[in-house]
């Protein structure tokens, strides 16, 4: 135990790790799945290693394994996981529990859920420390202030006094760091820290995590499937898949001169070519003057918004969360009334509430969701989910829906097979296309996309986006495409409204919006963008030190 | 204290004394809706037309029903509950001694219910699924199906029949000493808690499962914390309002539920006194004993809710 110390600066180091869950399909035996297989893996004192992959990867169940821990039923079944020297798997409960909090600490993907509401935060944020008796409440405190310092915590000394839900996401990430830094650990696992926040805010948590992990010494695991943020963290990259080692290397290596086939998709995911459509004359669907608000009009959140979507265009509207992007299309499909303004479409002004507006207004406008699997009826098969628009706008019925919906099966590029299966048996980017074909089966004018590649892995999403691209030049269909993710925009949009607190700051040709002289707010948010480059966080925030002392 | 809550308070108890009103009426009138009246029943067989008559305008019956509605009320609130046709008592006299009976009985059976159905809950949770819940859930289940009469007499021919630890008719009287007195309850005190036990303590595992599946349960788990540390000091505290509801229902229950593990042991409590005079159809003590019940009712859900709102951190420590 001592020489494996000795021998070298070697913190981590896991060996063959194999772990399995026991799934219980619906109507079918139990049975045992391998979520990781044989993945070793070495983390030396100090360094960062960055693993990354898509949802399945397998990237946080090894994550977890370093403190001994299976989220619901998974169990490591082989290999060694050797932390200080000695294999933490021979411990037992009593040893997992000594290391968790002490050794290794863990920093969660939502910092907001992974508080417990009922505690003060300085609470929590010593309880580790306390427990493992490697402070007193007075010494722990001390060093959690310092902490909340180093992180750049508004009123460091007092912010510990504060419940969970009086503190911002971004704060709370940065807290959470803080806890996890609070009890020295030797390794922290970071599982997604920053995949919840805003752009804006993830730029900030990002350089606190990298400097509070340069100035600990700490070394840690680093897991997310955006490689351009990790890209900024990270001396090495393990990129997974399936539970599976693809390619492990220096960050340099990994991003400028990939190996494998597989992390060459994941560097280059954001590359579609698509030429910027110029606008038309006449707009299909015009929103003139909106504003809208929430609480019998106590809180405002759209305010004065006009914006144009011309035929088969697509508008693309950006902005932080609570920036009224998602309002705005509830005020457009009439499910939140306007308290003014209107939305006129095909020259004449649509119903402001949804009961006002006929059959055939409703059809002309569809949308799709941001959460494929909670927009379906879990007990309808594909079939019955894409029939039913065939059945309620065209009456249509047995074999005629029926060929209809083969017909949107194979433009969604899903075969026959699936008119028959439950949403349950397909994944994410199958559920999504689904809803798609469903939304393509009412013939719409406009399709309102809300956020519809956010909660799927990169290669899942760019597949959707060229889906989408295909059926536009098809179908003719007009998009107007919310998202936050500004590379999407750059890979759809022909015209970008930005959104700022319910006003629209920024509008016109995907051209002229993404060319410079930016107003503030534009150019906060493209700067915030993680790029692919080693060194860009550093520019970045130092860009934006100048900006605020030239301020 | 911040204002969200003092409003939210003010509004609970506010709404609980607006009820209460509603529950006098309704009892007053359902006593209305009944053959008979006071009069006629002091008078009995011997009652002719004219002497009726009097007694109607001596105790002020042949006013209209909204007047005497207040005039009972007012003498409710300024403690003044009538007198009992069946014996001629003052009402709130022979009530003063049951009622605090009763509550002495209702205290000792749920400071012995409380804490054990949440400490059992807590280890429900904690061995959740395994053979130590699955006993603990069965056996709570057990005594709570049973009937209280059944318990009731179960635990007279054990503890008072067969072994004679226990008296099996619980005679207070005033002036007994504390032991002596306890030691006469143990047994409806015993037949109550089982009754109420299952109830908290499968609400306080099923709200503490709730919990256990977020997120801040992983996090203190990975902080090192023992199973139970994280039960209690994690999950408990955000499960605490469905916890405080359904113990506060049972409250209610110990004090108002009484009437037949009352009349089993003959105990000298409210249940007992309102069995008497249902019997004896003494219309102004039924109308008595119903309010002080719904009252306790009404008060011990006010509590609940105040428990509840006070409880949120959200609502303690506004943003």
């Amino acid at each position: 135990m001592a020489d494996g110390k000795a021998k070298s600066g070697l913190l981590l180091d896991i060996r063959n790790l194999r772990i399995e869950a026991t799934v219980y399909p619906p109507g079918e035996a139990p049975k045992t799945i391998t979520l990781v297989h044989d993945v070793s893996l070495t983390l030396e004192k100090g360094k960062v290693l960055g693993l990354i992959g898509e949802s399945g990867a397998g990237k946080s169940t090894i994550g977890l394994s370093s403190m001994g821990y299976g989220r619901g039923g998974v169990r490591i079944t082989g290999g060694e996981v050797i932390l200080n020297g000695r294999d933490i798997l021979k411990g037992g409960k009593e040893g997992f529990r000594k290391l968790r909090g002490r050794e290794v600490c863990y920093v969660a993907q939502s910092a907001a859920a992974a508080f417990n509401p009922a505690h003060r935060l300085m609470d929590q944020v010593v309880e580790a420390s306390l427990l493992h008796g490697t402070a007193t409440r007075a010494e722990a405190e001390k060093r959690a202030v310092a902490l909340f310092k180093k992180l750049s915590l508004p009123n460091p000394e007092i912010i510990g006094e504060r419940f969970p839900h009086q503190v911002s996401g971004g704060q709370l990430q940065r807290v959470m760091t803080a806890m996890a830094l609070c009890s020295e650990p030797d390794l922290i696992v970071f599982d997604e820290p920053t995949t919840a926040l805003d752009v804006t805010t993830q730029i900030d948590v990002l350089a606190a995590i990298k400097d509070a992990i340069r100035d600990t010494h700490v070394a840690a695991l680093y897991i997310t499937h955006d490689l351009a943020v990790v890209a900024q963290v990270s001396d090495e990259i393990m990129v997974l898949r399936h539970g599976r080692l693809v390619e492990w290397g220096g960050t340099r290596q990994i991003i400028k001169e990939p190996r494998q086939e597989y992390t060459n998709a994941l560097v280059s995911v954001h590359e579609i070519e698509h030429r910027e459509q110029q606008p038309g004359t006449t707009p299909m669907l015009s929103v003139k003057n909106v504003t809208a608000a929430y609480g019998g009009g106590h809180v405002k959140v759209l305010k004065n918004v006009s914006v144009d979507i011309f035929p088969g265009q697509t508008l693309a509207v950006v902005g932080e969360s609570g920036s009224g992007k998602s309002t705005l299309a509830r005020a457009i499909t009439g499910l939140l009334p306007p308290e003014q303004g209107s939305v006129v479409f095909d020259g004449r002004t649509l119903g402001n509430k949804l009961s006002d507006r006929p059959k055939e207004d409703l059809r002309q406008l569809q949308m799709i969701y941001q959460m494929a699997d909670v927009a379906m009826n879990p007990r309808q098969t594909v079939g019955t989910i894409i029939g039913r628009p065939l059945e309620f706008y065209f009456g249509m019925k047995g074999r005629e829906r029926d060929k209809r919906v083969n017909e949107l099966l194979d433009e969604i590029e899903m075969g026959k097979g699936f008119i028959d299966r439950y949403p349950a048996e397909l994944s994410g980017g199958q559920k999504q296309r689904v809803c798609i074909a469903r939304s393509l089966a009412a013939k719409p004018k406009l399709i309102i996309c809300d956020e519809v590649t956010s909660a799927l892995d990169p290669l899942v999403a760019n597949g959707i986006l060229k889906l989408l691209l295909n059926l536009q030049q098809v179908e003719k269909v007009a998009y107007l495409f919310i998202t936050h993710d500004l590379a999407t925009v750059k890979s759809i949009a022909d015209s970008i409204a930005v959104m700022y607190r319910g006003e629209v700051v920024r509008y016109g040709s995907k051209s002229k919006v993404l060319t410079p002289p930016f107003d503030a707010y534009t150019d906060l948010l493209l700067s915030s963008v993680p790029e692919m480059e080693i060194g860009w966080l550093e520019k970045a925030i130092a860009g934006r030190r100048m900006e605020s002392a030239g301020n | 204290m911040s204002s969200p809550i003092v409003k939210l308070v003010a509004q609970r108890i506010a709404l609980g004394i607006l009820l209460l009103l509603a529950v006098s009426v309704l009892i007053f009138a359902g006593t209305q809706i009944l053959p008979g009246d006071v009069a006629q029943a002091i008078l009995g067989q011997s009652a002719t037309p004219e002497s009726l008559a009097n007694l109607r305008e001596q105790l002020g019956l042949n006013q209209p029903a909204y007047i005497r509605y207040f005039h009972w009320l007012g003498g409710v609130l300024t403690g003044d509950l009538g007198t009992a046709m069946s014996s001629g008592q003052d009402i709130a006299t022979s009530i003063k001694e049951r009622l605090w009976n009763t509550l002495f009985l209702a205290f000792w059976a749920a400071i012995v219910a409380i804490p054990l159905a949440i400490t059992l809950g807590l280890i429900a949770v904690r061995y959740r699924n395994g053979w130590v819940d699955k006993l603990i859930s069965g056996v709570a289940l057990a005594s709570t199906s049973f009937p209280e009469f059944f318990i009731g007499y179960l635990l007279v021919f054990y503890f008072a029949v067969e072994n004679q630890w226990f008296p099996a008719i619980s005679t207070v009287y005033e002036g007994m000493p504390l032991g002596e007195r306890l030691q006469a309850i143990a047994l409806p005190a015993a037949a109550l808690t089982l009754v109420v036990l299952a109830h908290m303590m499968r609400m306080t595992r099923a709200a503490i499962l709730n919990v256990m599946q977020s997120a801040y349960v992983e996090t203190a788990e990975l902080k090192g914390l023992s199973a139970f540390a994280v039960i209690r000091k994690h999950a408990f505290p955000n499960a605490i309002a469905p916890i405080i509801n359904v113990v506060m229902l049972n409250l209610a229950y110990l004090v108002v539920g009484v009437v037949v593990v009352e009349v089993i042991f003959v105990y000298p409590g409210m249940g007992q006194y309102l069995v008497d005079h249902v019997t004896k159809r003494d219309v102004p003590v039924v109308q008595a004993v119903g309010l002080i019940f719904a009252a306790v009712y009404i008060s011990l859900n006010i509590i609940a809710d105040i428990a509840a709102i006070v409880a949120n951190p959200r609502l303690r420590h506004p943003k």
